[in-house]
C-alpha cells in the first residue's frame, strides 16, 4: 500500500457524486436499509407532518460517504466513522463525497490517519460533516 | 418536555442475524458497486471470513429491534418530529455474513437547546457477536423538533 506510507496532511480522498437522489433511491433504501420512516417515502405522510415533502434519510448520505472510504482502504482498516447531519438532504439532490487526511498519529500499536469528511450538493451546500479514523498498517 | 430520568434508561436487549441477501439489497441502495460487498468469492478472496457487513449496516440492525419505536414510545416522540443529528460507529472486530449480532441499547443524556425548541437524545448501543466479542458501538443522537 504505497499511497498510504506516503500519506501526508492534507492529501486529499478522491471525490466521487452520485446520481440525483430520485423516490426510488429512498424506497429501495427504505427496504434495504430496515428505515421505514414514512418521512422519507410518503410525501402525504411528510406534508402532514408540515414537511414540504420526502427527504433523504441521512444515513444513506452516511452509507454514501462510507464508500469514499472503502474505496481508498480495505474496510478491515476502518477503526472509527462519525458524522453530523448539518442539513437535510433534499429529492434531486446531486450528493459529492470528499475528504481530506487531517492528522497522521499513532495508537493502540498501529499508525493511523485521521480523516475530515464531508457532503455537499450540486449547489456546494455541506449537508453532512464527519471525520474517521483508519489503520495504514 | 422530555423526561430527563430516563437518562441511563436501558431498552430490552435483542439480536439480530445478518443475512445476506441483505447486505447485497443494501449494496444495491446505496450504490455500492465493490464485489467485495455482493460477491462471497470475491470477500473471502479480499481476506473477509465472509460477505462483510458495510460500515453504516450496524446502524440497520439496531432498527430491527421487536419494537423499532421502542426509545419513541417510551419518551413519547412523534415520528415526525424527529431528525438524525449524529451518529458514530466505533469499530472492534469485523462482522459477515451469518453473524448473529447481540445490541443492548442504552440513553446516555437528554438535553434542550434554544429555550426547549430542540430536544436532544443520545442514544449508545453496545454490539456484540455471537462469540460474545465485542465488536462495536455506536453513538446516535436524535434531535426533536418542536413547533
Amino acid at each position: 500500500m504505497d499511497k498510504l506510507a506516503q500519506l501526508n496532511v492534507g492529501d486529499a480522498l478522491p471525490a466521487f457524486s452520485t446520481a440525483p437522489i430520485s423516490r426510488l433511491t429512498l424506497a429501495l433504501y427504505c427496504g434495504a436499509s430496515g428505515d421505514h420512516n414514512p418521512m422519507h417515502v410518503d410525501s402525504d405522510f411528510a406534508k402532514a407532518g408540515g414537511s414540504p415533502d420526502v427527504f433523504a434519510h441521512g444515513m444513506l448520505s452516511m452509507a454514501y460517504l462510507s464508500r469514499l472510504l472503502t474505496q481508498w482502504v480495505p474496510q478491515q482498516q476502518l477503526r472509527d466513522y462519525g458524522v453530523r447531519f448539518v442539513a437535510i438532504t433534499q429529492v434531486g439532490d446531486v450528493i459529492t463525497c470528499s475528504g481530506t487526511v487531517t492528522a497522521l498519529f499513532e495508537e493502540a500499536g498501529e499508525r493511523r490517519a485521521r480523516l475530515s469528511l464531508q457532503t455537499t450538493n450540486q449547489h456546494g451546500q455541506l449537508k453532512l460533516t464527519g471525520d474517521a479514523v483508519i489503520a495504514l498498517s | 418536555m422530555i423526561d430527563t430520568s430516563y437518562i441511563g434508561h436501558r431498552l430490552p436487549a435483542f439480536s439480530a442475524e445478518v443475512e445476506m441477501g441483505r447486505l447485497r439489497f443494501f449494496a444495491k441502495a446505496i450504490g455500492q458497486t465493490d464485489p467485495v460487498y455482493t460477491d462471497e468469492a470475491a470477500a473471502l478472496a479480499a481476506g473477509y471470513a465472509g460477505l462483510p457487513v458495510p460500515p453504516t449496516f450496524l446502524f440497520c440492525l439496531e432498527m430491527e429491534a421487536p419494537n423499532p419505536g421502542a426509545l419513541r414510545e417510551l419518551l413519547d416522540i412523534p415520528i415526525a418530529k424527529i431528525l438524525h443529528g449524529e451518529q458514530r460507529f466505533t469499530y472492534h472486530a469485523p462482522c459477515h455474513a451469518g453473524d448473529v449480532l447481540t445490541f443492548e441499547q442504552r440513553i446516555t443524556d437528554i438535553y434542550a437547546k434554544k429555550g426547549g425548541l430542540l430536544e436532544f437524545i443520545v442514544r449508545q448501543t453496545k454490539v456484540t457477536n455471537q462469540h460474545g466479542q465485542h465488536v462495536a458501538d455506536l453513538n446516535g443522537i436524535t434531535v426533536v423538533r418542536h413547533g
